[in-house]
């Protein structure tokens, strides 16, 4: 589904993507580790598309397609989804309206019909279940004044409502309780299918316990330096990052 | 006939000319103390003569575009119903009175509101029918000493509207003043002159709706002068959508007595330039002024809104809040100033503009200035400028919104704040077609 071979990208002068590759079938869950300022936020950013991000190598394909040639909303019609780690909170926007609007226009994009007010309302009481979000949420302003614990819910709510192919979820557990982890995890682990892939990129382990991942991959100074099964986290985990730096000496 | 010259002087002296051929026409009406008011309000007109950027007021709109052509002052217009219909403003209920050129034209204006709840007349027709009420409102707020534009008014009042609500009395409709400069055939310039009185615990609400036809140049100068009663409560909308050629300066001055309540607001969408001066004097107790405004300039047009709220009496409140969309090479100006009076303790003020630059060509200029000599008061201003959310609008673009379209989204939501202010429907209707056509572009 997304094959990512040598990938830079600069921020400003600064290189922090040095030729990353990473492989990613349909149905499978990677976790993405690493210590601060190894890259992590700037795959996500890069995969979605941040104009900030300046790619100066290597390729991104999704589903055999040129990623990187492809405007934010377009990769998002094509089915690239990301969570934000700080999700942007813009006044006079209420939840609904807006996702109405993006789900139309993704709609629109794959030549389907566009949902009249009836079925997008349906179609947001069944996804509300997923992650225990409340109407009255949703009819806010988007992300305005809402607590950490419900803007990282609303990201996962807007996922259901979009159905991405690809989800990329930044450092999601960041500034959640337990509790607030499990519901966002839940809602996650619902939206698991043999078609949809995830991305969960995290410096904790603590979130994958509760999505379970079948492949970890260890980020450090913009590349991929170690990957294997679920249990590398609980190494890394246990170690900590040090013996990364030793490593790459 | 267009007059050929064309220049500061040309155009000052063509104004006091016209002064003194209107008042060769008045025979014994030239000693009323009305006509009184006007000669000595010409007098200020030629001391001041038209502001420069040296002037403190007018430091960032420079008013020397108005000189650079011959404006006409005759007023006449062959204007019928017809031609009005491109400037309709669908589902329009209520008052809705005509003002062409600055001429109240009856004939086009329809009256629906019965005259136990508003008289509405002519303000030619109020000069003559009630000397005594112009004489105990007319230019007794806006003062003239100190701003040209509203000497020239003063001096040059001769028609527009007059508004008197009873007491006790709720008007059910809205009164919507239309004014048309028709400036098909020739530049236009018109001197409106309004006077609207609202008697003790009465309510009312005024839209003023700006158009012009045509397209040669337009000048409206217009001074309206609102007096609220002891517990009046008024609702005052002033809407600009104008051509590339108008100019427009204008101000409303509002008196307001104790326990009164105003909210405004003021909208410019269109115009080449436009001054609008809102100046309110809290003078009692325990009376409200709120003020909203929203201006879109793109182009090369320039929108200043100079704001004043002076609180006289204790226990007042003004709230405030400006917000502007500035695209092209336009240029905008906010400059509000809040009086707290010593005698006025326990004064809320809150003022607040904001701005969203879309171009580097654009720029504003804000400038709060809060003057106060009480002690127990509640003040707060701010003012911010900037670009649109880069980050707001890669959220959104990432969740398959249309660059465009996240853009007008979040212009629109800006907008909101303003608008929802409306409680004429057909206005607020008008105005959200209008700025969602316009952010569109």
């Amino acid at each position: 589904m997304l094959s990512i071979s040598n990938l830079q990208a600069f921020i400003g002068k600064k290189q922090i993507l040095k030729g990353l590759d990473l492989e990613i079938k349909a149905g499978e869950v990677h976790a993405i580790m690493g210590p601060n300022g190894a890259g992590k936020s700037t795959l996500a950013s890069v995969l979605a598309g941040r104009a900030e991000y300046e790619v100066t190598g290597g390729s991104v394909l999704f589903e055999g397609k040129d990623l990187l040639e492809l405007a934010p909303e377009e990769r998002a019609a094509e089915g690239i989804f990301l969570a934000f780690q700080y999700p942007v909170e813009i006044p006079g926007v209420s939840t609904t309206n807006f996702l109405k609007t993006a789900l139309n226009e993704i709609r629109k994009h794959r030549g389907q019909e566009s949902l009249d007010a009836v079925q997008f309302l349906k179609l947001m009481k069944e996804k509300m279940k997923l992650v225990n979000i409340d109407q009255s949420l949703l009819s806010r302003s988007l992300n305005e004044g809402f607590s950490g614990g419900e803007k990282k819910r609303n990201e996962i709510f807007q996922m259901a409502m979009l159905e991405p192919k690809l989800a990329i979820l930044d450092e999601t557990d960041s500034g959640l309780d337990i509790d607030a982890l499990r519901i966002v995890a839940d809602g996650v682990n619902q939206l698991r299918s043999p078609e949809r892939a995830t991305i969960v990129v995290t410096h904790y382990q603590r979130l994958l316990d509760y999505i379970v991942p079948d492949y970890v991959h260890v980020l450090y100074n913009g590349r991929i330096v170690k990957s294997g099964p679920k249990e590398l986290a609980m190494e890394l985990e246990e170690k900590g990052y040090d013996w990364l730096k030793a490593e790459a000496i | 006939m267009t007059p050929s010259y064309a220049s500061y002087n040309d155009f000052k002296d063509q104004l006091l000319a016209a002064f003194r051929t209107n008042e060769e026409l008045m025979n014994g009406a030239s000693k009323t103390p009305f006509h009184q008011l006007r000669r000595s309000a010409l007098k200020q007109f030629d001391l001041l003569g038209f502001p420069t950027i040296r002037h403190e007021e007018w430091k960032y709109s420079n008013v020397n575009g108005l000189f650079k052509e011959a404006f006409d002052l005759d007023d006449t217009t062959t204007l019928t119903a017809n031609d009005l219909d491109p400037l309709e403003i669908p589902n329009l209920d209520g008052n809705i009175i005509y003002i062409v050129n600055g001429r109240y034209h009856p004939e086009l204006s329809r009256i629906i509101s019965p005259e136990s709840q508003v008289q509405i007349t002519s303000f030619a027709e109020a000069i003559k029918a009630d000397p005594d009420f112009i004489g105990s409102h007319f230019a007794r707020y806006a003062d003239y000493q100190e701003n040209a534009f509203t000497a020239l008014n003063t001096a040059l009042a001769n028609d527009g509207v007059v508004i008197r609500v009873p007491d006790n009395t709720t008007v059910e409709q809205p009164i919507i003043l239309r004014y048309i400069t028709d400036a098909r055939d020739k530049n236009i310039a018109a001197q409106p002159r309004n006077l609207i009185a609202v008697g003790k615990n009465a309510e009312v609400m005024v839209a003023e709706a700006y158009r012009t036809l045509g397209d040669r140049s337009s000048f409206v100068n217009v001074v309206t002068e609102i007096a609220l009663s002891r517990d009046a409560r008024m609702q005052y909308y002033k809407v600009q959508n104008e051509t590339e050629k108008a100019y427009h300066i204008g101000t409303t001055q509002v008196n307001q007595s104790d326990n009164s309540h105003f909210y405004s607001a003021t909208v410019t969408l269109n115009g080449n330039f436009v001054r609008n001066n809102l100046n309110i004097v809290l003078n009692g107790q325990h009376a409200e002024a709120f003020m909203y405004g929203l201006y879109m300039p793109n182009g090369r047009q320039h929108v200043d809104n100079h704001t004043l709220v002076d609180h006289a009496m204790p226990n007042s409140y003004s709230k405030e809040l400006y917000k502007g969309i500035l695209d092209d090479n336009s240029t905008g100006v906010f400059n509000g100033k809040i009086f707290v009076r010593p005698d006025a303790q326990k004064t809320n003020a809150y003022q607040s503009c904001k701005n969203v630059v879309l171009s580097p060509g654009a720029s504003m200029n804000t400038k709060p200035q809060l003057e106060i000599f009480a002690d127990d008061v509640k003040c707060s201003h701010g003012t911010t400028t900037g670009k649109l959310n880069d980050e707001a609008l890669f959220y959104m673009r990432s969740r398959g919104i249309p660059k465009d379209e996240a853009r007008s989204l979040l212009l629109y939501a800006f907008s909101q704040d303003v608008l929802s202010q409306i409680k004429i429907q057909s206005i607020r209707d008008y105005l959200e077609r209008v700025v969602t056509e316009k952010l569109m572009k």
